[in-house]
């Protein structure tokens, strides 16, 4: 029997930033490159600002565990505020991160974590990497509502998954695909995304420009995947 | 059958409602030789896709996290004339006892509630089935103690469990597809014309996405035969007086107690009948793996879910731990567990409730019949989650208090 692999990634972020979204996203794209993948979003009080986590699990076998991360592999931390602020549901935001795991925050510097903090982190080898998903937002789409794009194309790149195809796929299917179900306050939200882009084409193109000008971030700091990466170009594992 | 004829309002004249257009298939066929395409969705769009193809007349709706969703897929589904009849009723008392009505009228009838709901309208609800009314909720779990909470906790399947009610429990999204559409098909047996729930862990599986097989949506099971039933179906020529003032079934304060006694007896027999429909279409009442081990786990829902991955992990390990998943607690598959567990020496029992109803059902039907502790837990409750790792660490310290090797 092959080893199953098996990343467990948790999502916080803020209500509006839409993390919800990019789990969807990420985890749609590893089924459709022919993955599996499962997904738990977790409301609360569903409302702008308010914290928000999601639940990615992304294997290379059949996923059979249900329920929020307990115990993840990779963070994925939508706004300094989660960890600054506390507003998180999980907290400390590491709590149960696996040893060696990986971390990828929304901030255009490193955080000053408190010594016990920063001693924890340590004791469990975690992978840092700080992304200035919002203002790459702000540059690429004009908008910090694709701050979530941004975060999905550093977490592919690294991973060296899902594959930017399918990624693309994925990101197509939620925008324009035969509609998965939403919530009243996501709903409106995308009407809101909508009403900036004319039309829905626009969106696509300017969310995938994000998506990709993060993946390329990842890949010239050479985070995870692409640690061995040759002048630049990804090593896809 | 829908009026294809007049015009209804906000249609074209010539439009025709969708249903009309599906093909009325074997229900057997439907469940075992269709083709099935595999699609990545969430429980709610799962119970979505099963009403489309369930072939229901009606459906009530009353609007509770987390089964919201649901029934306002509901509302679509009888935009495009899936549905014959759609409403939202006043609260879920008003719900439960239109939707006792309906089924008393002789048509498929639908609702979906969570837990507070279902608290709610559970006057209602129990009296479903000593009125013979075959219909199906759908229960997307939640907690309903207080503090104020909107996450899954199953606590109240255990109020559902004495009321002569089928109950289902789904433990992802493909079971809530085919449960539910198999609910509606052994609720109308004319040897068990009961009230069918099927429920599923809230949020884990309705908002949460995973792979669902799935037949054509061409395709739709048989219309409801209100006439087969226990008790038919009303119409003026047999009023609903049939079972509230006909005697001897029930005369105000002058039911005879023995009258009313052999009454529920039927009731809980045909809960035990229902049980050979339920196999004609989701399988056995219980799933086995690890048929020879010497440890099990033994659950239902979401909880058999997180076993199934701990007995991947102590398999990585070189160790075989055994588990049973119980699809259907009404009826309640006795016989199989013992057979299924006759020979183990150990049973953990994870639970998503405080109360521990499953443990308490089981051992009530392990006692005197297999020498195996049984041991109740682990338990989340609140809505939490149970990771593996805490079923892991349940397993090692029953065998570290055994004296075994760990």
């Amino acid at each position: 029997m092959s080893q199953v692999k098996r990343y467990n990634v948790r999502m916080a972020g803020l209500g509006g930033q839409g993390v919800v979204t990019a789990s969807h996203i990420i985890s749609n794209a590893v089924v459709i490159s022919g993955g599996h993948s499962s997904l738990v979003p977790f409301f609360g009080s569903e409302k702008r600002n308010a914290p928000v986590e999601s639940y990615v699990r992304i294997s290379n076998n059949e996923i059979y565990e249900i329920g929020e991360i307990v115990y993840p592999n990779v963070l994925m931390i939508f706004s300094a505020q989660v960890i600054t602020l506390g507003k998180s549901y999980t907290m400390p935001f590491y709590t149960g991160l696996k040893q060696g795991g990986e971390i990828l925050i929304n901030n255009n510097k490193p955080l000053p974590f408190v010594a016990d903090e920063q001693r924890e982190l340590e004791e469990k080898e975690a992978n840092i990497y700080y992304l200035p998903a919002t203002e790459m937002a702000n540059e690429v789409a004009g908008t910090e509502l694709a701050t979530n794009m941004a975060m999905c194309g550093a977490m592919a790149a690294i991973f060296g998954m899902p594959d930017m195809k399918s990624l693309e796929a994925s990101v197509q299917d939620r925008f324009i695909g035969k509609g998965i179900v939403v919530s009243g306050g996501t709903a409106a939200l995308d009407s809101v995304i909508e009403k900036k882009f004319a039309k829905k084409q626009k969106l696509l193109e300017a969310n995938f420009k994000t998506i990709k000008a993060s993946y390329q971030y990842a890949v010239d700091h050479k985070w995870g995947a692409q640690k061995d990466s040759v002048d630049g170009k990804p090593v896809l594992v | 059958m829908s009026n294809t004829t007049a015009q209804v309002a906000g249609k074209p004249a010539d439009w025709v409602p969708a249903g009309d257009l599906q093909e009325v298939k074997d229900p057997e066929w439907l469940f075992h030789e269709a083709p099935r395409e595999q699609i990545f969705i969430t429980g709610s769009e799962a119970a979505r896709e099963a009403i489309r193809r369930s072939n229901v007349d009606i459906a009530i709706s009353y609007p509770i996290t987390p089964q919201s969703e649901t029934m306002q897929q509901c509302g679509y589904l009888y935009d495009e004339g899936f549905i014959k009849e759609y409403y939202r009723g006043e609260e879920e008392i008003g719900v439960m006892s239109a939707l006792g009505g309906s089924s008393r009228a002789g048509v498929r009838s639908l609702t979906a509630t969570s837990g507070p709901g279902l608290m709610r309208g559970l006057e209602a609800i129990s009296s479903w089935p000593g009125a013979r009314t075959p219909l199906v909720l759908l229960n997307m779990c939640r907690v309903i103690n207080t503090p104020l909470a909107i996450q899954p906790d199953n606590i109240e399947i255990s109020f559902l469990l004495n009321t002569g009610i089928l109950h289902a429990h789904a433990e992802n999204q493909q079971d809530f597809f085919d449960y539910s559409i198999a609910a509606f098909l052994v609720s109308e047996e004319v040897d068990v014309t009961l009230p069918a729930v099927v429920s599923v862990d809230g949020f884990f599986v309705t908002h949460a996405r995973g792979n669902v097989k799935l037949f054509d949506e061409k395709y739709k099971i048989p219309p409801r035969d209100g006439w087969r039933s226990a008790v038919p179906a009303m119409d003026n020529e047999n009023p609903p007086a049939r079972i509230s003032r006909d005697a001897p079934i029930q005369k105000s304060n002058f039911i005879s107690y023995h009258m009313h006694a052999s009454w529920q007896q039927e009731v809980f027999a045909a809960v035990e009948r229902s049980a050979k429909y339920w196999r004609r279409y989701i399988g056995d009442l219980v799933e086995v793996v690890n048929p020879d081990a010497e440890e099990f786990f033994v659950s239902s829902g979401s909880a058999v879910s997180q076993a199934r991955e701990a007995v991947r992990q102590e398999e990585e390990k070189g160790r075989k731990v055994g588990l049973v998943k119980v699809k259907t607690t009404r009826p309640w598959p006795k016989n199989e567990l013992i057979a299924a567990l006759k020979n183990c020496k150990r049973i953990l029992v994870p639970e998503f409730n405080q109360a521990g109803w499953f443990h308490k059902e089981l051992c009530s039907t392990m006692y005197g019949n297999i020498k195996a502790d049984i041991i109740g837990g682990p338990r989340v409750y609140g809505g939490m989650t149970m990771p593996t790792e805490m079923l892991l660490d349940w397993l090692k310290e029953t065998r570290k208090a055994a004296g075994e090797k760990v």
